[in-house]
Order: structure tokens, then C-alpha cells, then sequence
């Protein structure tokens, strides 16, 4: 499978001049499926199409974007209300960012379909903040789309109202958890929300809510116009051994950062390999070097070390190596020189930086971590840190239940992946720098922490 | 009705009963530690100190499957099949690490803490902790700042349980509280300019599980281990709020609320919490004086109950006597006084005494009332003057008697806090000079006799040919009935100051009654007599009892 094979259709836009307006859209064929959804397919139809497509949310999850919003309540009066999480804060990850800037109405298509399908009269785009580009594109697509008549009250005689709002964040990570985001969305502070209620019973102002990401909305606008048998052409179908397997449908936009020669967006069937991605797409390791490791999704998700490197990069791929998944398909590459413990120590002061404190594992262990990783690097590193390190690594997160969201599984990952997976260098690192101390096992003093906050 | 189970203990449960797990577990006898969750608040489960295994037992097949991961107790509904495991390694292993991760960042200052000895975090580190410390070690530090008049944060004691945000929010509805900052640099704070002063805001000192919110007033008084404390009831309004009196060897220090879902749930107000100073104010009145023409003699108080009969006695005839029974006296003193006035002059008018009214009832969000009328028991006074006199005749009346000049004798039963709980001042009494002044046509009759009990000196008190002091609200043993019809007993919690005796203990004595003051057998006494305070003759529990659901049952 090589990049000459694969036309772009996401990104299709990207790079082309006036891309970004409805001219440009619609000669492309946008909104041409909206038209015809309104006027052909009641709106169950829409979703059993997305169901069919084996669509599955870009944002991280990964969960099947068509069951999601069949957990909406049947026959509701309403208010239903759709969220686009734009809130793109995944370190690595700018896709939404090419898409919005470069292709803002193939976004709004893709709101405005799924909003149809999930009879959302009001949607909000909740934007990250530091996307000003992004926040001015999209606007503008807005305003265009309202006055052609695609946004506002009986949408091309359809009888289907449909409001967008456009909402900036003010830039912290935990906006862009869903119920995190419906919290801010209401004007409170982001702390995510104890499930149950889930929000497709009750989201934004307690109202049954769907929050999806851009890519995903985007991937709707175009299933909706080129068919579900299209999409389901691309990408690595369902496992047939396996009944739970949804497979990995798709085109994806891949965000490749880090040591390579050709870092940047790139567009690929969901399924290349981590080393297809970085060779063919990239162009190889920077600077003639050997790569080290590769984060495959997103800093939450861990490392694959280079002898991982031949993984699928669908939603199976990642887990196999012990990194938590695919996330946001951001790849990060960490050449030869790389010290795993500096890589680590800002992982940490990340997550340290952006854990919302609600629950106290998270609030404590991810600073906790960055403490330690601090003290490691200032060469009063101990053996005895790793086994704390690692305990917090294996306890912290929703998914043994110590915390609300899965922020703390984003902070937890990585360390007792980097750990497990290149422990003799951390050993190594904490013998050499602190040779007088590094057996010891009592508490010892802490030390200023300088950067986070 | 549905079972639960609690570590192989099996709890039935009523199907309305929306218990969550540690209300459950609690109900089988085991207690699942938490901070963050409070029955009166909304559901966090941000502290994460109740996770427990939980799981599900299938009624038909007996099968009982759990949930792979801990999951917090307080957010676990207990239903009917509910399995509860509260004391797995898994558990316990999970305990230990939030108790780490809390002690972390916390300055273990403990020994000049206000909060030790009643401080969950010191408990369950005992019960749950890790035995040795992994974190690394930070210099003390104990920052503090006002949250306003009445509560100090210790910011770096603070476990961001939020209990105190959410009462601001959910309880007083005022919303001051808020949690500034993110991740470990979370703190409690208010807005410049917006302190915490609304009128509930000692709650959230109790409602803190650590030594965060300090009570200003309480604020290095007195360890907690030395304060003895008993059930007792506000006399701050009619609300009749059930509190804590926590004192130490006769002086009080603090009160707290005592829950009670049929009056004040688990709250007081400030003006409650901390109206109590004046029963410490050295400008009590604490000697029985009796005026004559040989000046002012302190009289004994074995030698107060024959005398004051006597002179009482000796009035009455060109005139009646006059009673006042003031809201703040209990259902026993009040009927012990009357029966009292009664013996010395079968025509006395009795008349329920003055009733101190400032503004209007104060409700908030959450259903919490403020009552206008500031006295605890004029429901109550009013149920047994009416068993000796139909009329119920009132202050007013009473001065009318005064007024005319009628009555020769007078004995006024006062009692009242001072106003604001300032020190009080004769200009700042509850009567002023002009209505003490109407008294005087008492002395127009050849022989007169004018008896004033109250707290403090008043125009009144100083006509008086006998001033007794009378007794604070934590010095009384008796009943009292809010304004919603229910009664509450409690027992004296210290001893009024310098030998005082409370109007019971001279009440009791005045009837020729033998031994001590006994409140239970006046309160049968009162029971047969009123119909509507039958229900005083049943044992009142700690939550007090309906007068009405008496009377309804009671009601052919």
C-alpha cells in the first residue's frame, strides 16, 4: 500500500487556495448529500447508515459513532443538542485543525447531517482556543452557510432548523473530555461529570447530548456523499473470528510529528503501518538517524519501540504493543538520542499541568509523578521511584476505577508503558546520576519543581 | 423490599429506599470511609476514598457477578441484589493510596490544628493509611487566608473534597465558594470583594472532613478532646434547630447541629451557632436580690423560695398578680410557674410573656428556615397557659392589667438574649424605660411586690423588689416546642454561673417538691392535663416528637 495509491478525500481541500469557502465546497460536490438526505431519508435512515459504515469516533475512543447516537432516548421532545468537540489538545494531534481551517464547510456538512440524523435542532462547536485561524474559518463558514440557506430555520424547504454556535474554549485539555466539555459548554468548570447519566441522556443543560469529534463529522459528510460501501472499501475490515471486532473503516489523518523529515498531516486508509507512515509518508527518520521509539496516538497512548514498529495503525494495532490504542493517531517519533526519561518527565509535567484535580488519585498521582520525575532528572533519582512510578502507572484511571475520566488513564499509560518497556535505561540513568543514593528506599526530600504552571 | 449484600451480610432494604452503598453498608455495620460525599449534597465521588467492589447477585440462579473495577460507594446505588464488598486487599490497597496521595501534599501540622481529634484525615490514615511515608518530604508550610467573618481557610490542609462549594451552591444558595486553579494547585477560595458571609456559613467548617475551614470563633479555644457535648436544642428562633452544646467544665464553646431531617437536616445558622456568648457575659445578673426599705439584700436561695412566696403573698389583695411567662422558659417551667401563681393568687392572670419578632422568616434553596420570631418556645407556653385559662391572654394584656391598676403584684419571667448578642446594656433591653414605667402604678396598691427574672439588668429589673437571675438556654432541663408543633427535650448542659439556680430548680422547690428537679414527672403532670401536650408523656426521642400526630391518634 503506498501514498501514490490513496487519493486524499478528507483532505482533499487542503493546501487549495479559497478551499475554505462555500464557492470552492460546493464545487466539489459539498452539500449535495445534505440536500438530498433532507429531501430522500428520514432522519433513523441517516443513522442506520453511519451504523452501517462502521464508522467509529476519531477522537480517541474510538467507539462506533452510529451506536452512540442510537443511545439517544426514542421519540424525545426535545431539546437534543450535538456537540463538535474541536478542543484538539491531544500533544501531537492537528487534524482537526487542517480540516477546519482548510475545509470549514465540509465540517458544517458533516454537523449538519449528523445533527439531522440525531434531530439536534442546536449545535455548538466547542473550539480550542488556540486555533484562532480555525475560530475565524469556521465563523466565516457559518455565516456563509446561513445565508445560502443550509443553517437556520427549514433548511431548504426540508423542515429540519438547525443552529450552530461556535464556542472558544479557554484552553485547558480537560475541555476536551466529552462531559468536561458540556460542563465548560454551560459555563462551569470543566470537571467531568460521574457517568451515569451518560450524555445521550443527559449532556449539555441536562438534555440528551451527542458530542463527536471534527474528523468523524467530516467522515459522516463524506459517507453521506459517496456511500457507505465506499467507505467501507477502505481500512482493515471486521475480524470475522471475532464477533466484538467493529473493524477499523476508513480513510484517516494521520499527524506525523517529531523526528522525521516530513512531519505533517497525512491522509491514509485506517491500517498502514506505523512504519509505512513514518518511511513512506514521512520520509524516514530525520537527520539519517534510527528511531527509538514512536508514540502511535497521542502521548496518552505510550510508546512502540522501533522493533514495534511494523503495527497496523487501526483501532487493534496499537494495543497489541501494550500502548493503549490508537488514540488521536498522532504519531510522534523519538530518533536514537532520545532520553525515555525526558521524554517521560514531560509526559508527566503535561499531564500535571492539565490534570482538572476533581479526583484526588489524578490531582495527587499526577503530580506526584512529575515530583519524582523531577528529582530522577536532578540526579537524585532512586530504584525504589520506579516501583512507585509503575504502582501509580497500573492504579491510576477510569479504567480501574480510581478516577472519573480517562485523563489519569492518559497519565498513567505512558509511564508504566516507558517503564516496562525501557526499564534498563531508566535504571541505568538513575545509577549513573546518583551514585551515592540511588539504593535508597526511605522518603527523601523533595525539591522546588520548576515548569509546570 | 430487596436484599442487599455486605460482606456476606445480607441487609433488607425497602424498595424506595434510594440508598447508595455506604448508606448501606452502614445499615449491615460497616462503615465505608469518604470525604467528598455527604447525604446533604449532591454526588461527586471525586475523593474516590469509597471505592469498593461491587457487583450483582441473580436472584434465580443465585450467581453473583461483579464489576471488574472498584467503583465508588457513594455513586453505587444499593438495590435489591446489590453485592457489597468493603474490605477486599483491592479495597484496602485502594484506601491506603488516596490517603498517600491526600498526605502528600498536606502539611501534617496536627499538633496546632484545630481539626485534630475530630479530623478524618488523622482517622482514616490511622484506619486505612500506608504505614510509612513514600512521598518526598516538603517544608511546613500552613498558609491561611478569610473567607470572611466567620471561617478561615488553612489552604494546604484542604483535601478538595468541595463539600463547602456545593453547600454554597446547593444549601445557603449564595455561592461564594469556588475551587480555584487546577490539578495540585487547586484551592478554595471566594471572589475579591465576595467573602463568605452569608447567614449559613458555619456549616461549611462542620461539613469540612479536615482542618481546612477553621470557625473563627472557636479558633484555638480549646481541643476537641476536652469538650464533653450534649444534645440539646437552639434557642436562637422558633425553628427549634437540634444542636450540640460542646463545652468543658461549665463553659460553653461551640455549638454544632445535630442532624434531624424533621427540623434543621444536618445545618444551623450562624445567629444559632453563634449566638451563645452572652450566657458567658460577665454582666449576667447572678444574685437573688430582694429591694426593701433596708436597701438591697443578696438573698440565699434556700431562703429565696419561702420569701418570695411570702411576699408575693402579701401583695396580692388589694390586687391581683400578674404573670408573665416568658417563650424562653421551658414547657415545665411554664407550668410550674403558673401552678406556682396560682397557689399564691387563685385569680392571677397568667399571660404568655413577650415575644421577641425581628424581620421576616428567611427560607433558603434548600428548604432551611430562619424564623422570624426569636424565642424557642412560645408554642409551648402557650399550650399550658391555655390549660389554665382559655383566654390565653398575651404581653399585651398583661400590660393593660399593669395599666389599669389592677394587679399589686407582678412576676415577670424574661430570660432574653440580648439583641445581636452584644453585651447588654439596660438601654439596649428588651423593655424600655417607658413600658418599665407602666409597673410603677403597681405601688399604688399599700402592699406590692414586682419579681423580674431575666438574664441581664433592663428598666425593668431595676424596679424590681425582687431581681433573680434567670438561666441561659444551655443551663435549662425541660421541653420546648417549635413552631412546627414538635416537641424537644433535653437535659441541662452546664450549670448556670456562681450557684444560680434555674427557674426549674426554684419552681420546683416553690411547689414543695422533694429532691431534684425532676422534668419528667412535671412533664406527666402536663401531659394529663393538655390535651394538646399529651404526647409529653411518651419517651421524646432525640429528634423530638409531633404534637399533632398525638392528637390525631389520640382524637376519637
Amino acid at each position: 500500500m503506498g501514498m501514490a495509491k490513496f487519493e486524499p478525500v478528507l483532505m482533499e481541500a487542503v493546501g487549495a487556495a479559497e478551499g475554505h469557502t462555500l464557492e470552492s465546497y460546493r464545487s466539489r460536490g459539498g452539500y449535495a448529500a445534505l440536500e438530498r438526505l433532507l429531501a430522500e431519508s428520514q432522519p433513523a435512515e441517516v443513522v442506520e447508515m453511519v451504523k452501517s459504515s462502521g464508522l467509529r469516533g476519531r477522537g480517541g475512543a474510538g467507539f462506533m459513532t452510529g451506536v452512540k447516537w442510537g443511545f439517544l432516548p426514542k421519540d424525545h421532545p426535545g431539546p437534543i443538542y450535538f456537540c463538535v468537540n474541536a478542543d484538539e489538545s491531544e500533544p501531537g494531534t492537528f487534524n482537526n485543525r487542517f480540516l477546519m481551517e482548510d475545509d470549514p464547510h465540509q465540517v458544517l456538512e458533516g454537523t449538519i447531517i449528523s445533527c439531522y440524523a440525531t434531530r439536534a435542532t442546536t449545535a455548538y462547536i466547542y473550539l480550542r482556543y488556540e486555533y484562532p485561524r480555525s475560530l475565524e474559518r469556521l465563523q466565516a463558514a457559518i455565516d456563509e452557510a446561513y445565508a445560502a440557506g443550509y443553517l437556520g430555520g427549514d433548511i431548504k424547504g426540508s423542515g429540519f432548523s438547525l443552529d450552530i454556535y461556535l464556542h472558544r474554549g479557554a484552553a485547558a485539555y480537560i475541555c476536551g473530555e466529552e462531559t468536561g466539555l458540556i460542563e465548560s459548554i454551560e459555563g462551569k468548570r470543566a470537571w467531568p461529570r460521574i457517568k451515569p447519566p451518560f450524555p445521550a441522556i443527559e449532556g449539555v443543560f441536562r438534555k440528551p447530548t451527542v458530542v463527536n469529534n471534527v474528523e468523524t463529522v467530516a467522515c459522516v459528510a463524506q459517507i453521506a456523499r459517496r456511500g457507505v460501501d465506499w467507505f467501507r472499501s477502505i481500512g482493515v475490515p471486521a475480524d470475522p473470528e471475532n464477533p466484538r471486532d467493529p473493524g477499523s473503516y476508513g480513510p484517516k489523518l494521520y499527524c506525523l510529528s517529531g523526528h522525521v523529515e516530513k512531519p505533517g498531516c497525512y491522509e491514509a486508509p485506517l491500517g498502514i503501518t506505523l512504519r509505512e507512515l513514518i518511511d513512506d509518508y514521512g520520509g524516514g527518520v530525520w537527520k539519517g538517524r534510527r528511531a527509538k521509539a514512536a508514540i502511535p496516538g497521542g502521548i496518552s497512548m505510550g510508546l512502540a519501540t522501533e522493533a514495534e514498529f511494523d503495527i497496523p495503525l487501526d483501532f487493534k494495532g496499537p494495543g497489541s504493543v501494550g500502548c493503549m490504542g490508537l488514540g488521536t493517531a498522532a504519531v510522534v517519533v523519538l530518533d536514537e538520542t532520545v532520553s525515555i526519561v525526558d521524554y517521560l518527565h514531560n509526559s508527566c509535567r503535561f499531564f500535571a499541568h492539565e490534570s482538572c484535580g476533581q479526583c484526588t488519585p489524578c490531582r495527587e498521582g499526577t503530580s506526584w509523578s512529575l515530583r519524582i520525575l523531577e528529582r530522577i532528572r536532578a540526579g537524585k533519582g532512586r530504584l525504589k521511584d520506579l516501583e512507585i512510578l509503575l504502582e501509580m502507572g497500573s492504579t491510576m484511571g477510569m479504567m480501574p476505577g480510581s478516577t472519573i475520566c480517562g485523563l489519569a488513564d492518559g497519565a498513567a499509560w505512558p509511564i508504566k508503558n516507558a517503564i516496562t518497556k525501557f526499564r534498563g535505561e531508566f535504571e541505568d540513568y538513575i545509577k549513573r546520576t546518583n551514585p551515592e543514593g540511588w539504593m535508597v528506599t526511605e522518603a527523601v526530600p523533595a525539591l522546588e519543581i520548576v515548569g509546570a504552571h | 423490599m430487596g436484599v442487599v449484600y455486605v460482606d456476606n451480610r445480607e441487609i433488607e432494604i425497602s424498595d424506595d429506599s434510594r440508598l447508595n452503598c455506604i448508606e448501606a453498608a452502614r445499615l449491615a455495620g460497616a462503615e465505608i470511609p469518604h470525604y467528598c460525599w455527604h447525604p446533604g449534597l449532591s454526588v461527586v465521588a471525586s475523593c474516590r476514598m469509597c471505592l469498593i467492589e461491587a457487583g450483582s447477585r441473580d436472584a434465580e440462579t443465585g450467581k453473583i457477578s461483579m464489576i471488574p473495577k472498584l467503583v465508588p460507594a457513594c455513586q453505587t446505588p444499593a438495590k435489591d441484589g446489590t453485592v457489597i464488598v468493603t474490605e477486599s486487599e483491592k479495597v484496602r490497597e485502594s484506601r491506603a493510596r488516596v490517603e498517600e496521595a491526600l498526605l502528600i501534599d498536606h502539611p501534617i501540622d496536627c499538633p496546632i490544628c484545630d481539626k485534630a481529634g475530630e479530623c478524618l484525615l488523622q482517622d482514616y490514615h490511622f484506619e486505612h493509611g500506608q504505614p510509612e511515608r513514600r512521598a518526598d518530604i516538603k517544608p511546613f508550610t500552613s498558609r491561611k487566608r478569610e473567607m470572611g467573618p466567620t471561617v478561615t481557610l488553612f489552604v494546604d490542609r484542604c483535601v478538595m473534597c468541595s463539600r463547602c462549594v456545593r453547600f454554597t451552591r446547593e444549601v445557603s444558595g449564595t455561592a461564594e465558594l469556588m475551587v480555584v486553579n487546577r490539578g495540585a494547585k487547586e484551592e478554595i477560595d471566594v471572589f475579591p470583594g465576595h467573602p463568605l458571609a452569608n447567614k449559613l456559613s458555619g456549616n461549611v467548617v462542620d461539613l469540612c472532613p479536615v482542618g481546612a475551614l477553621g470557625d473563627r470563633d472557636f479558633l484555638y479555644q480549646q481541643r476537641v478532646w476536652f469538650l464533653k457535648r450534649e444534645e440539646n436544642v437552639c434557642g436562637g428562633c422558633s425553628a427549634g434547630c437540634s444542636i450540640f452544646t460542646e463545652h468543658n467544665q461549665d463553659t460553653v464553646y461551640r455549638l454544632k447541629p445535630r442532624e434531624n431531617p424533621q427540623v434543621n437536616s444536618w445545618w444551623i445558622c450562624d445567629e444559632g451557632r453563634y449566638g451563645w456568648h452572652h450566657i458567658h457575659d460577665p454582666s449576667r445578673l447572678v444574685d437573688a436580690v430582694r429591694r426593701g426599705e433596708d436597701g438591697e439584700t443578696v438573698t440565699e436561695w434556700s431562703d429565696v423560695v419561702g420569701r418570695l412566696r411570702e411576699d408575693l403573698a402579701a401583695a396580692v389583695g388589694g390586687g391581683r398578680l400578674a404573670v408573665a411567662v416568658s417563650p424562653m422558659l421551658t414547657v415545665e417551667e411554664a407550668w410550674m410557674l403558673c401552678s406556682v401563681a396560682r397557689e399564691i393568687d387563685p385569680r392571677a392572670l397568667l399571660a404568655v410573656g413577650w415575644v421577641p419578632v425581628v424581620g421576616e422568616d428567611e427560607t433558603f434553596p434548600s428548604g432551611f428556615t430562619i424564623r422570624a420570631e426569636k424565642c424557642p418556645n412560645r408554642v409551648g407556653v402557650e399550650h399550658v397557659v391555655a390549660c389554665f385559662d382559655s383566654q390565653l391572654p398575651r404581653w399585651g394584656e398583661l400590660l393593660e392589667a399593669i395599666e389599669s391598676g389592677n394587679c399589686s403584684a407582678a412576676w415577670i419571667t424574661a430570660a432574653y438574649p440580648p439583641a445581636g448578642g452584644k453585651p447588654a446594656t439596660q438601654a439596649a433591653a428588651w423593655i424600655d424605660e417607658a413600658t418599665a414605667a407602666a409597673f410603677d402604678r403597681l405601688r399604688e396598691h399599700d402592699r406590692s411586690c414586682l419579681v423580674v427574672q431575666d438574664l441581664f439588668d433592663s428598666p425593668l429589673a431595676a424596679r424590681a423588689d425582687w431581681q433573680l437571675p434567670a438561666a441561659g438556654f444551655a443551663e435549662r432541663a425541660g421541653s420546648w416546642v417549635n413552631i412546627g408543633q414538635r416537641a424537644h427535650s433535653f437535659a441541662q448542659a452546664i450549670r448556670p454561673p456562681a450557684g444560680v439556680w434555674p427557674e426549674g430548680r426554684l419552681l420546683w422547690n416553690m411547689l414543695g417538691r422533694r429532691g431534684l428537679y425532676d422534668p419528667q414527672a412535671i412533664r406527666r403532670e402536663v401531659a394529663a392535663a393538655s390535651a394538646a401536650l399529651a404526647a409529653l408523656a411518651d419517651e421524646i426521642p432525640p429528634t423530638g416528637i409531633d404534637l399533632r400526630l398525638r392528637q390525631l391518634a389520640g382524637s376519637p
